[in-house]
């Protein structure tokens, strides 16, 4: 039997050692890439994590100890934690509804190339980027030049931050306002210079001011910048000197009293209270007109430079999630949807009822590939965070890098937090598998 | 274009071409009103997603005397003040220039290198019977997620004593690395769709495995092998971390911009346009082979 074996396999053996060596041939060059750059540095990696930094020492779970008990590991910990909770959702959430709106209208590709886009871009340019966006100067950061855009349009900011009065008549101070001392009755006028206002806050669209003249059941005047090259002379409107647009003037009774009436100045800085009973008014420029300069929120300082990292990482990911979402959104059959309308379902029942459940595998490969990224996010740190603030805006694979390479180059520590970071990953690896061996 | 999830589009414009056709004028008009406030919010959305890009590029347009001090949108409202001088300035600094060519070696270099060995492993995962092969393949799935900071300090050493550290060479092994889960990943799912007949006919006439696969089984499957070309471009291209880690004087665009980033205030007239750079090739890949780009994420979104 035996030799018959040995003979009959004479050049079948030969042939089957070499259906053997065939495969083994097209395997080999990533085997060996596979084995000396991921299995053998991660095998060697869980080893160092039980050295000290200069690896000749077994230190037992030292490293581990201080991974939890190192002020910047924590917060890097903690960091990362807040990443998780956050970030997978709001980019699965945004992809969603993106995918769904951009289903009802008609360029579409359009949409969904521009949000796409910066998935080309790499995380550290798109760093950079939003570092220009994050700047603290609204004259030149977009962000905060967007907020005084819109607070400066709806009136939250006055229109000027500083100014006194030029003559002793006008009492008062921005924070209280001001307020002629004489009082003012129908027919008169009222003539409210400023002085000490910075150049650049006279509004651009301010015109030469002119001098109030009396009206009968009215109240006139004009609210003005009585400076010129030169001074001019306090109190006297004079050719040169602008009216101060979009001041808010009060009304009061002289015998005191609230607000009578209010109206805000024209671009040569005049105003008018028309029909006004007769009586003792007195006549001032309420504190609201001023505020405090926006000088611009501080979004790269230590305490806003998470949120600033996150909303820039949303931004590269959203377009990650559309289109997955968007692919499987096509996959769901259309006669199932409108069977949904047929039975009077709203839009919003639809797509609470039917859309997202049909979803939810997609969803959750959106969600769980986002969580691995947000474990990984490294590079948008390093180049949206200034040094002074990246103690701050630690995250584990950041900490690693800066551990081991960043000056420190604790190996030891290094590599410790490393494997922290692979167990991190571990339960999806092990989710990866388990789907595989479902489809097999 | 037409090519971002390509699939959706079609599926939602059928429907909507059918009541196009039976619309009358007014009816037209009334549905164009009804989605205006949708139009309008989308149209919001896409263009605040193009500003931060677009306020780079002008950023970096402006004058190096300004740039400091000015925000972007100086250069829309004054276009006379826009300038190439910062872009003449980088492409006249070695420093940039080589970087440039160093990361062109990288990501072309690994690129073709992962792309060679990923199809060759693909191939034998999908259609040569050997012991263990699920068992194996399980195994380049579970490496799939692993994140490649558990590598940097043993191949660090190994660098180092194998003089492979500082070099492009070394950079380009390591990214062929940790690409290559993904990549066997990618090609032994789609050669597995290719029809067994086609083989089975193929083996019967006498032609060797490896005939096979040069002949026919990567001439289909090159619409898989573009999508990973692409993806391990970009990917590489993009690179800071590993390019920091392996090398000093050798160093791609990313990591020369990097190092200028301590500075950033300073050094922002030459940080703008090189960092646009780095993103414009990119950007004109992905503009190109967009189709390819989401063929590949959507094959494999566990990476």
């Amino acid at each position: 039997m035996e030799a018959s074996a040995v003979t009959a396999g004479g050049g079948g053996g030969a042939r089957r050692s070499r259906e053997r060596l065939v495969p083994l041939l097209f395997l080999l060059p990533a085997l060996v890439f596979l084995g000396v750059w991921l299995v053998y540095p991660t095998v060697r990696t869980i080893v160092r994590s039980f050295f000290d930094r200069s690896g000749d020492q077994f230190v037992g779970f030292d490293n581990y100890k201080a991974l939890f008990t190192t002020d910047t590991l924590t917060t890097a910990i903690e960091n990362n934690v807040l990443w998780v909770a956050v970030v997978p959702a709001f980019v699965t959430a945004i992809g969603l509804v993106f995918a769904v709106l951009t289903e009802r209208i008609r360029w579409s590709t359009g949409f969904k190339t521009a949000v796409f886009m910066p998935m080309a871009i790499s995380l550290f340019a798109a760093g950079v980027i939003w570092r220009v966006m994050d700047e603290k100067d609204p004259a030149q950061g977009t962000v905060n030049a967007s907020i005084k855009v819109v607070k400066d349009a709806f009136g939250g900011g006055g229109v000027l931050t500083n100014a006194q009065g030029s003559t002793p008549q006008l009492v008062g101070s921005p924070q209280k306002g001001f307020v002629l001392r004489t009082p003012v009755r129908p027919g008169g006028t009222a003539a409210m210079g400023l002085t000490a206002i910075p150049p650049a806050e006279v509004p651009s669209s301010a015109a030469q001011a002119v001098a109030p003249r009396p009206q009968a059941g009215a109240i006139d005047g004009v609210v003005w910048r009585d400076f010129k090259p030169g001074g001019g002379r306090p109190g006297v409107v004079e050719p040169g000197e602008d009216g101060l647009p979009g001041v808010t003037v009060e009304l009061r009774r002289a015998s005191g009293g609230g607000v009578v009436a209010s109206t805000s100045t024209a671009e040569d800085g005049s105003f008018s209270f028309g029909g006004v009973r007769p009586g003792s008014y007195r006549v001032g420029i309420a504190s609201s007109t001023f505020s405090e300069p926006f000088t611009g929120v501080s979004w790269l300082g230590p305490k806003l430079i998470t949120p600033a990292i996150m909303i820039a990482y949303v931004w590269v990911w959203a377009g990650f999630a559309m289109v997955i979402i968007a692919a499987g959104l096509a996959a769901i059959s259309r006669e199932v949807l409108e069977a949904a309308r047929t039975d009077g379902a709203t839009e919003w029942q639809v797509f609470r009822r039917v859309t997202v459940p049909m979803l939810a595998p997609v969803l959750s490969v959106v969600f769980i590939t986002m969580i691995i990224n947000v474990l990984k996010v490294f590079d948008i740190i390093l180049s949206i965070a200034p040094a002074s603030s990246q103690d701050d805006a630690n995250v584990i694979a950041l900490a690693m890098w800066r551990t081991s390479f960043g000056g420190v180059n604790d190996f030891g520590l290094g590599s410790a937090i490393a494997v922290f970071l692979f167990v991190l990953v571990i339960p999806v690896l092990a989710l990866n598998v388990r789907r595989f061996r479902r489809e097999v | 274009m037409g090519a971002t999830g390509q699939a959706a589009g079609r599926a939602a414009t059928i429907p909507a071409a059918t009541t196009r056709r039976r619309e009358s004028p007014a009816a037209r008009v009334g549905r164009l009103v009804a989605h205006a406030p949708l139009n309008l919010f989308l149209l919001l959305v896409g263009v605040l997603w193009l500003v931060p890009t677009l306020g780079l590029l002008f950023t970096s347009l402006l004058p190096a005397s300004d740039i400091a001090q000015e925000g972007w949108w100086k250069v829309v409202a004054h276009p006379s003040v826009a300038t190439f001088d910062n872009y003449r300035a980088i492409f006249e600094n070695s420093a940039i220039t080589s970087a440039l060519w160093t990361t062109v070696q990288i990501a072309v270099g690994n690129t073709v290198l992962l792309v060679v060995v990923a199809s060759l492993a693909g191939y034998a995962f999908a259609w040569l019977e050997f012991p263990g092969r699920d068992w194996l393949f399980v195994v380049v799935i579970g490496l799939l997620v692993v994140p490649l900071q558990v590598a940097l300090i043993p191949i660090f050493s190994l660098y180092q004593s194998t003089g492979l550290f500082d070099t492009v060479l070394g950079l380009i092994l390591f990214h062929v690395a940790f690409g290559l889960p993904f990549g066997i990943f990618l090609m032994r799912n789609f050669f597995v769709g290719i029809p067994k007949d086609i083989l089975e006919s193929a083996r019967i006439d006498g032609a060797s495995e490896w005939r096979i696969f040069t002949r026919l089984i990567l001439p289909l499957g090159l619409p898989a092998i573009g999508a990973l070309a692409i993806f391990q471009f970009l990917w590489t291209w993009n690179d800071l971390i590993v390019a920091l880690t392996f090398g000093r004087n050798t160093q791609p665009l990313t990591v020369a911009i990097f190092s200028q980033t301590r500075q950033f205030g300073s050094n922002i007239d030459l940080i703008a346009p090189a960092s646009f750079l780095s993103l414009a090739i990119p950007l004109v890949v992905f503009l190109l082979f967009q189709r390819a780009f989401v063929r590949g994420l959507l094959a494999g979104s566990v990476k």
